[in-house]
């Protein structure tokens, strides 16, 4: 069965003479994101996208909803632009979703007219349309203001006639915005922080520090489920993990207790350098948010800052961690999350970390590391996994 | 370090490894035998007869009438159909257990806790173990059930069943009436199990910890005794236990079943004897503590602790090197949970998370002991060289 999609997508007309290539990567992503479930058109049509899609409409919104760009969609019906078409067309839809939600009680028509052709106006169009429904269904009242249920009509090329509106993420579509590597604990701050610069239109390559045995393989698992869940957003893309445990040893042997935080940070940083040269990456994510934990000070991100030229964009910096926890749950990130496996940074957190430390008391302890031979040892027996989203969308969502 | 030469695998009380001729059962009944048992033709007969066969096998084992064995899907089913068959049906309002019982029986008897009946968790000594005066002096006229485990899963340490079937049967001859659970999962094929004559009205066994298949347990019930059932349907099992049966994992339990406990004595004789060796061998590492005690164990466990090494790193560690074992305690990412067997014995927290769980099976060989024995000294030795202590 063919579906079709009515998509809004509402900053990138903005972008002036941008504009084209934003629309032509939306369009991409669009089709990209549902490809493998059927044979998929997708069109311009004025301001809007439209995809068809041989696919069921559950499956093929649940795809669509999540491509960085849409503002909104509806599954909608294309008719001739003629009103009788319309109205049939309306009343069999508005019968469909009274099955679904019986609870409906007011609508609403909408109507629009991209083309001026069609002879009669919009307002009415809507008042006629509206008409014939209540017509077939006396127990519905119209009502302007919050109708339970809005019934939409677009006059372009032809007829597009929707009941019901998704949500989309908005933001910019993946790959207008260049590359960043996304430093991924398994915690629940980190996903999130990748997910809002990836909605800004930057692809985005995760990587992770693997430090068995003092992390189980169960934490790596983890880590690459996360990493499916975002790649229904933005992927597919590779995922990098690294090979920590050298480095986690020599830190744990060789910095003081209060600075070892740090000190593995910053060898982070570093090896994310090697890696961004290789994924022609040109920025960092992390997910830190200004004294979350000791170790998040400003004096901390200006030692963690030191130790690499790329810019490390941290999107959570302002956020309290309710906000982020509920963004998480939204993404669907927060379930993985939550998995009792700790991270590397958690099984070593001192009990005291420094919380006003300086660059040079951290090149003093890191003084005896051979820095260049950890990190490419690091970037070396590290694994590049590509990765995309589960065959079957299981996260939650709201 | 990264390459396995071999595989040693001591976690053998968390699961075994199938005997060949479990899974040549397993295997035949599938391929030539898959019939439903209660069908009334001749494929339907083959069925039950591969049924009644096993039935026999597991009865055999421990010393009881086949018409006193229910199949179950497994140990936690076994062990919550003992306890709601009697909670769900007696008068009584008072239950009796211990501290260190498996979940699959304290969260069953804590729900019923819920719905109005007291509950006794019964305190053990250092060694992990249960005085049977303390359920003497539990005993109540309105306690429906005590609820002690055989052979307790973390420590190896045997509960002394008969002792304790003696005090309930007193207590009952005085007009008390209390049944008496025996959860006996980690000590079916290890140590010799006589119910009947230890006074046991019902007796958990699963059948994966003996080198059967997993989905498949048995529950020992009394002749006489009336048992509720948990779900309601056909009358397979006597109608406690609904349900077609599963005949492939039946014939692999009752297969385990007649193969261990054969030479069940010489077994254990010898897997005592690796588990001795096991642990002179370990007794050269400094500041460690046997939580596992020296007498009255089943001989396949022993449980360490390493002072200042958590166990779930080690366990890694060890993986590394081809070995697994098993920590007691569930690692929550910034909040460890230490094992309640191992605080209930009064460890601390802080020892408790450096413990670790080596079972041995018949299969494990001295030359196994001798490289688990020096990976671990060399771990032990590397890990505490990067935990400050």
């Amino acid at each position: 069965m063919i579906s079709h999609f009515l998509i809004r997508y509402g900053e990138i007309a903005l972008k002036g003479a941008n504009q084209r290539f934003f629309q032509e990567t939306l369009i991409r992503n669009l089709r990209r994101s549902v490809e493998d479930l059927g044979s998929v058109e997708v069109r311009l049509s004025f301001s809007r996208i439209i995809v068809d899609v041989n696919a069921e409409p559950a499956e093929a919104a649940d795809r669509l909803r999540r491509v960085f760009g849409v503002v909104s969609m509806s599954p909608v019906r294309i008719v001739d632009p003629s009103l009788d078409a319309i109205i049939e067309t309306a009343v069999a839809m508005v019968q469909d979703t009274l099955i679904l939600r019986p609870q409906v009680q007011t609508f609403k028509v909408d109507t629009r007219r991209a083309d001026k052709r069609f002879p009669t106006p919009s307002m009415a169009a809507s008042s006629e349309i509206g008409a014939a429904i209540r017509q077939r269904f006396p127990e519905l009242r119209a009502r302007m203001k919050d109708p339970d249920l809005l019934v939409e009509v677009e006059i372009r090329d032809a007829a597009y006639v929707a009941t019901e509106t998704i949500a989309g993420p908005g933001g910019l579509p993946t790959g207008t915005g260049g590359t960043a590597l996304a430093l991924i604990s398994g915690g629940i701050d980190s996903p999130v922080a990748a997910w809002l610069v990836a909605r800004r239109g930057m692809t985005i390559v995760p990587v992770y520090f693997h430090s068995f045995p003092f992390t189980s393989d169960r934490a790596k698992e983890k880590v690459l489920d996360l990493c499916r869940v975002l790649a229904t957003y933005a992927g597919p893309f590779p995922a990098w993990v690294v090979y920590f445990t050298e480095i986690q040893r020599g830190i744990q042997l060789q910095v003081p207790e209060a600075l070892r935080v740090l000190a593995m940070r910053r060898m982070m940083m570093r090896i994310c350098d090697v890696l961004a040269a290789r994924e022609g990456a040109q920025a960092l994510i992390t997910g830190e948010s200004v004294g979350q934990v000791a170790s998040q000070t400003v004096e901390s991100i200006a030692v963690i800052n030191a130790a690499t030229r790329l810019p490390i964009l941290r999107p959570l910096i302002g956020s309290d961690k309710t906000e982020i926890v509920a963004r998480a749950e939204a993404i669907g990130t927060y379930e993985i999350s939550i998995r009792p496996f700790p991270d590397c940074c958690s099984l070593f957190v001192p009990a005291h970390p420094r919380t006003h430390p300086t660059v040079e008391e951290l090149e003093e302890a890191e003084a005896t590391f051979d820095i260049a031979a950890l990190v490419h040892e690091a970037a070396e027996r590290g694994e590049r996994v590509m990765t995309s989203a589960p065959l079957t969308t299981v996260i939650s969502d709201r | 370090m990264d390459h396995h030469y071999r595989e040693i695998y001591l976690d053998n009380a968390a699961t075994t490894r199938p005997h060949p001729d479990v899974i040549e059962a397993i295997s035949s009944v599938l391929s030539n035998n898959f019939g439903n048992p209660s069908s009334l033709h001749g494929k339907g007969l083959a069925a039950e007869r591969v049924i009644t066969a096993a039935r026999e096998a597991v009865a055999r084992s421990l010393g009881v009438s086949p018409d006193e064995i229910v199949f179950t899907s497994g140990g936690t089913e076994a062990n919550n159909l003992a306890i709601s068959g009697v909670a769900s049906q007696v008068k009584g309002r008072h239950v009796i257990t211990s501290t260190i019982e498996h979940s699959s029986v304290l969260a069953p008897i804590r729900r019923f806790s819920d719905h109005g009946f007291e509950v006794t968790e019964v305190p053990v000594d250092a060694e992990g173990r249960i005085h049977p005066e303390r359920i003497a002096a539990a005993l109540r006229r309105d306690t429906a059930l005590v609820s002690i485990m055989a052979v307790n899963n973390e420590l190896g340490t045997i509960q002394p069943i008969e002792h304790i079937g003696h005090v309930i049967r007193s207590h009952n001859a005085a007009g008390g009436r209390a049944f008496f659970h025996v959860d006996a999962v980690q000590a079916w094929g290890k140590v010799r199990l006589r119910p009947a004559a230890a006074g046991v009205d019902l007796l958990a066994v699963s059948g994966h910890k003996v080198h059967g298949p997993k989905g498949i347990g048995a529950l020992y019930v009394r002749k006489g005794m009336r048992l509720a059932s948990m779900q309601a349907g056909g009358d397979q099992e006597r109608g406690i236990r609904p349900g077609t049966e599963n005949v492939p994992g039946i014939a692999g339990i009752g297969t385990a079943s007649s193969l261990l406990h054969s030479d069940l004595e010489t077994v254990a004789a010898r897997v005592t004897s690796l588990r001795n060796r096991l642990r002179e061998q370990l007794t050269t590492i400094d500041d460690i503590h046997f939580n596992t005690p020296v007498n009255g164990i089943a001989p396949h466990i022993l449980n360490v602790s390493f002072s200042g090494v958590r166990g779930e790193t080690l366990l890694h560690r060890l993986e590394q090197d081809g070995i697994y074992v098993s920590t007691g305690s569930a690692c929550h990412s910034h909040d460890p949970t230490p094992s309640h067997v191992l605080l209930a014995m009064g460890l601390s927290p802080d020892v408790a998370l450096t413990s670790l769980r080596f079972s041995l099976s018949r299969d494990t060989t001295a030359e196994e002991i001798d490289a688990a024995a020096s990976a671990v000294r060399a771990a032990v030795a590397e890990l505490r060289t990067l935990t400050p202590r």
